[in-house]
């Protein structure tokens, strides 16, 4: 480990078949328009992002995923908006359908309020996806038990919130979500709840493998700045990850030698 | 016949197929998926796949979200 160090993570994100250098997953919900999001998406280095699937406008093309597709971005369908299990599984067999990626974000949401993973549905939905050789990425309440039931139904990866979606309140519970990453063998993706760049940089170093986020960019003040940020933030977290952070004290202990 | 499609009540003759009805209504092929009565049709259906009289027909395509 000397002299080859180029000052970015080891390895890549391997999310069943489909392998990402970037640790940054980004949501397009959000942005006032296509362009301010091109610039976001082009400042936070993402390979994969996600779309939500909706009744088409009749008579017109879909702008964001031609966006992507000149961005040469990988898409990641979501099921936002289900209930229950079975309209999550029609709405990732639509998106198979429409955008030919087995990659689904599957979200099942318990109510609009709080928009809280509904555990028993997103588990019967993740089964019957992984099942029918979908690529599944599931999102989950920060509950150690459940991502290792999503794990076991043959999910590709567990995708914990750090508070609910759109909050910006951060990682509520940091121990469960390195309890998760504990346990995980396959990747675990902190989603929902980032507000800034420190948030990012709190799920990389309890062991997270990549962060989803989307509104704590789209609806920043200048969201390509603070895709920049999310960028950084990811990166400094995961390298600080891999270095071996020092054991906390309780008593000083001198950096200078004694007199 | 009368189907619906995307909620919308339409009027398109009698035998009309999946890729009809999207080329009737000018939808492009690229990027859309298509449920008949909560089922999915699979792309290469679409040529033969004959929507019934009173069909609910959902096109969805990829939009901003997540």
């Amino acid at each position: 480990m000397t002299g080859d160090f180029a000052g970015e993570p080891a390895g890549v994100l391997a999310i069943g078949d489909h392998k990402f250098t970037s640790r940054l997953v980004i949501g397009t919900g959000g942005a006032a328009n296509l362009d301010i999001l091109e610039r976001a998406l082009t400042a936070s280095g993402t390979e994969l992002t996600t779309v939500a699937m909706r009744r088409a406008d009749l008579g017109s093309g879909s702008g964001v995923l031609d966006l992507l597709r000149r961005l040469g971005i990988a898409l990641l369908p979501n099921t936002a908006g289900c209930r229950t299990a079975a309209e999550a599984v029609l709405t990732a067999q639509l998106a198979r359908e429409a955008l030919g990626t087995d990659l689904v974000k599957l979200e099942v949401h318990a109510d609009d309020r709080t928009l809280l993973p509904d555990p028993i549905e997103t588990v019967d939905a993740a089964q019957q996806l992984a099942d029918e050789g979908f690529t599944v990425l599931a999102y989950t309440n920060d509950d150690p038990v459940t991502a290792l039931r999503l794990e076991e139904a043959g999910c590709a990866a567990v995708m914990p919130l750090g508070s609910p979606i759109g909050t910006g309140l951060g990682i509520r519970n940091p121990h469960n979500i390195e309890l998760i990453v504990a346990r995980a063998s396959v990747p675990v993706i902190l989603d929902a709840g980032i507000g800034t760049a420190s948030d990012a940089t709190l799920a990389m170093e309890l062991g997270c493998d990549a962060v989803l986020l989307s509104t704590a960019v789209t609806r920043a003040q200048d969201p390509e700045r603070m895709a920049a940020a999310m960028r950084a933030g990811v990166t400094a977290g995961r390298l600080a990850r891999e270095a071996g952070r020092i054991p906390q004290r309780f008593w000083a202990q001198a950096s200078s030698p004694p007199r | 016949m009368h189907i619906h499609v995307n909620g919308e009540a339409r009027e398109l003759p009698d035998d009309t197929t999946v890729a009809g009805v999207l080329a009737a209504l000018e939808v492009p092929e690229r990027g859309v998926a298509v449920a008949v009565d909560g089922v999915v049709v699979r792309r290469a259906e679409w040529p033969a796949a004959v929507v019934g009289d009173g069909a609910h027909v959902e096109i969805l395509t990829a939009v901003q979200g997540g």
